[in-house]
């Protein structure tokens, strides 16, 4: 009976999500993407099933439904209510979480101690753990850099923090030659469990080289991981993932993202870093996005939805790898895809993705596949300039619209 | 090649001579005071017109013209044990034999790309490393055979991963300028300069991270890290970058120059502002010496407390160990611009000739006993040799693994498994 309490809790809670008009973009419902638990899904006419489903269908208008992973079990549903964070919170409970777990874990970066992160993401750390395991460096990205590395070749488990992840281009030759490559120069004799974080992305007249978009400069680099998060749910998540695992992961975070409200669960829990997320099932066309597009995509949506179409939008948040299970069950459903991205048109992330389609699922596809990305400008300062540099939400309707031509 | 103008006249320093026949070596002086102001040199030139010919660099008055270093008046309190002789010698004639096989081998075609072979530099690999157990680590650049071989690598996998088998210390995936073996503590071998600098840097770091925040402490103090690089990667960010992180931090890190006065073809002295680069250590706070790299004994003394500071928490030290490759830059280098009187200077020098001299003029061993250890080194390069000779190439089935130290990270592929799970990943066949 509580468990039935609590389901028409969450029900309302969704319904008010739905009509309370301006979507707070970080309340979207949170898709549980994972292979651990139960999953809940909710159905536009108010039922809930529990189980897996195919993609909930009913009625003309799809609400913002729970999404289902037709294989796997879910994360689950939070047994207790959880707890509402921001997702810069949510990012230092995942890292926190890790640091009394395993004392190997340790923290380096400018301002990263004192200051407690310059987007407050370690916040407190340093008083609790010490200066030492919370390490503010000098400002030599490419040094500190090597430092973490070195470091996590004898044994710690270091995440280092660029301040802004375009400064990590002062450490593109450690990242490069030794993170990415060393396990495999020397044999599988020296492993690199570092984490690389910061945010990036074009945020609010930040200029150009505060607008960065590394991702796509990073993806060739064999033996890198890279993830984006985009939630809080998610950032906590593929935080700890990260730690934890053994391969160096680059963990994007997007400037404009940190303030996110979301409730998340209160028991522990780790996503998988190469799993992408379905944030909402659909028929008509395929969506695949990351990080800050999410939410342009999500608007989009709605107003998609309101002209009659059911569009499915995948978070692929696992850069490099793409996770083409998920990406090719909804092309082989919808047979048209979209992708959206905050990348340059030239060399980023779509175009990869767009060639990894191409080539593992090309006769499934009934039409070209579209790459919505930023321009191939420097970002500029000036508020509307900036504005057309990155996709908006109607260039998404209109291509939604061409597609499903 | 004195095209350019200004040669540095050193301003006066006390010019306190630390080696002299009677002083104890124990009580080197740079460590008992880190003061900047003072950096206590030891440089043995005795004229300052050495030094306006650019292309000599000072020399070391301990085999040309003064006595050696314990000389046979005080053959009695010799500064090295007969063991250590005996140690210290074998390590140099394998460095220098080992070496030599490389470039029989290479242009009998049994290795390729770029090798840089370490001829001459043996009494700083040496001289240092022989001071190390096993936990300390080292760090080097391409020019690393020896340094892996001074640690402890085995010849056969040195000579096994120079060939490119699958046996060798990195499975043949590494090469030349890459040799790494963890049980060692060798963290590479890397091939751009300065590279290795920062990691070394993250390794004295754990060290002092696992002392001071694991609480794992040990008896002897801090393991230690070596950086060896060259004259060339001193003037490289990387390099001051990682000064100053060490001495913020007092890491358990010795920085180890090769000054062998050229990087490739540029000559340290038309590179670098101020070409001495033991000065640069006090700026950051940290002692500077400078040593002659020909003499394995100064060096060994110098490197005993460089390495005792480290391992008792004072901070690193920057050693510039004035040294000489007698080869060239690499076995592509054809090694035209160097003169023939500085190459004649420098192999009259030979620190294993020298050593020779010191250890039968102070009776330590006798010759035919350093005889058969030229032999017994002999036949460890031959045995090694054949080893790499007939050991397998790698099969393709290697060509994935390791890229990943977990290989869940190739990703999800269309058929829901993870790509490594696919049957052909094994054959290194998968499309990834």
């Amino acid at each position: 009976m509580a468990a039935a309490l609590q389901m028409a809790a969450l029900v309302s809670s969704l319904s008010n999500l739905i009509t309370s008009g301006k979507s707070r973009p970080g309340s979207l419902i949170r898709s549980p993407a994972g292979r651990k638990g139960g999953i809940l899904v909710v159905r536009s006419d108010g039922r809930i099933s529990g189980g897996f489903s195919a993609s909930p269908r009913g009625g003309n208008l799809i609400a913002n439904a729970v999404a289902a992973k037709a294989e796997a079990p879910a994360s689950s549903t939070p047994s207790k209510s959880g707890h509402e964070l921001l997702l810069f919170e949510a990012l230092r409970e995942g890292l926190e979480e890790e640091m009394d777990r395993d004392p190997r874990v340790c923290v380096m970066g400018e301002d990263v101690g004192h200051y407690g992160g310059s987007y407050k993401v370690t916040k407190g750390l340093a008083t609790k753990y010490g200066d030492l395991r919370v390490l503010d460096t000098p400002i030599a990205e490419n040094s500190f850099t090597g430092m973490g590395i070195g470091a996590a070749m004898m044994g710690l488990r270091p995440v280092v923090e660029g301040m802004n992840m375009g400064f990590l281009l002062l450490a593109f030759n450690q990242i490069s030659n030794n993170c990415g490559m060393l396990h495999y120069t020397s044999g599988g004799q020296f492993k690199i469990p570092i984490v690389i974080r910061g945010p990036g992305g074009v945020g609010r007249q930040l200029g150009a080289e505060h607008s960065q978009r590394l991702e796509s400069y990073f993806q060739s680099i064999p033996g890198l991981q890279m993830v984006a998060c985009s939630t809080p749910y998610n950032a906590k998540g593929l935080m700890k993932a990260a730690i934890r695992s053994e391969n160096p992961v680059v963990l994007f975070e997007h400037v404009l993202l940190y303030n996110l409200k979301e409730r998340i669960p209160d028991e522990e829990y780790v996503l998988c870093l190469e799993e992408a997320e379905m944030v909402r099932p659909g028929e008509h066309v395929t969506i695949l996005t990351y990080s800050r597009m999410r939410y342009h995509v999500m608007q989009a949506a709605k107003t998609l939805v309101n002209k009659g179409y059911d569009p499915e939008v995948i978070d692929i948040r696992s850069l490099k790898p793409f996770d083409l299970y998920t990406i090719g069950n909804s092309i082989k459903k919808t047979h048209r895809v979209l992708i959206v991205e905050e990348c340059m048109r030239t060399g980023g992330i779509g175009a990869s993705l767009r060639s990894a389609i191409i080539d593992n699922f090309w006769d499934y596809l009934d039409a070209p596949i579209m790459c919505l990305s930023s321009q191939d400008v420097p970002t500029p300062y000036a508020g509307t300039l900036e504005d057309w540099t990155v996709v908006q939400p109607p260039q998404i309707v209109a291509a939604v619209e061409q597609l499903c031509q | 090649m004195s095209a350019f103008s200004a040669v540095k006249i050193l301003p006066s320093h006390p010019i306190a001579t630390v080696r002299s026949a009677s002083h104890k070596p124990s009580a080197a002086p740079f460590l008992s005071s880190p003061s900047f102001s003072s950096p206590l040199l030891h440089n043995s030139s005795s004229s300052q017109s050495l030094r306006s010919r650019p292309l000599l660099a000072v020399s070391s008055d301990v085999l040309s013209s003064q006595k050696p270093l314990g000389s046979p008046s005080s053959a009695s309190n010799p500064v090295v044990t007969r063991e250590e002789a005996l140690e210290v010698y074998e390590d140099m004639v394998l460095g220098r034999s080992f070496e030599d096989m490389c470039a029989q081998m290479y242009y009998r075609g049994k290795m390729f790309g770029f090798v840089h072979l370490y001829n001459g530099q043996e009494a700083v690999s040496t001289g240092f490393i022989k001071l190390l157990s096993n936990a300390d680590s080292v760090v080097s650049t391409y020019r690393d055979h020896v340094h892996a071989l001074s640690k402890g690598v085995p010849a056969r996998a040195v000579m096994a991963e120079l060939f490119g088998k699958e046996t060798g210390c990195c499975r043949g995936q590494g090469g030349s300028m890459h040799m790494f073996s963890a049980p060692h503590n060798v963290l590479g071998g890397f091939a751009f300069i300065g590279e290795g600098i920062p990691v070394a840097t993250g390794a004295a770091f754990s060290a002092k991270y696992r002392h001071e925040v694991l609480k794992e402490s040990s008896p002897h103090g801090l393991d230690v890290t070596l950086a060896f690089f060259g004259d060339g990667t001193c003037n490289n960010g990387q390099f001051f970058e990682c000064l100053n992180m060490a001495q913020l931090w007092k890491l358990p890190i010795v920085f180890v120059v090769e000054n062998n006065l050229w990087a490739i073809g540029m000559s340290h002295l038309r590179a670098t502002s101020d070409p001495e680069i033991w000065k640069k250590g006090p700026p950051f706070g940290m002692p500077g010496v400078h040593v002659d790299g020909m003499d394995v004994l100064k060096v060994r003394e110098v490197a005993k407390e460089a390495i005792a500071r480290a391992r008792r928490g004072e901070g690193p030290t920057l050693v510039e160990c004035e040294t000489y490759r007698f080869r060239g830059h690499s076995l592509a280098d054809p090694d035209e611009l160097r003169k023939p009187d500085e190459k004649a200077h420098y192999a009259a020098r030979d620190p294993i000739t020298a050593f020779k001299k010191y250890i039968l003029e102070n009776n330590l061993a006798s010759e035919s006993e350093l005889k058969m250890i030229e032999k017994k080194i002999d036949d460890v390069i031959e045995e090694a040799v054949e080893f790499a000779d007939s050991s397998p190439l790698p099969p393709r089935s290697q060509l994935l693994e390791n890229v990943f130290a977990d290989p869940k990270g190739f990703g999800i592929g269309p058929d829901g498994k993870y790509r490594c799970e696919d049957p052909k990943f094994t054959q290194g066949t998968a499309q990834v």
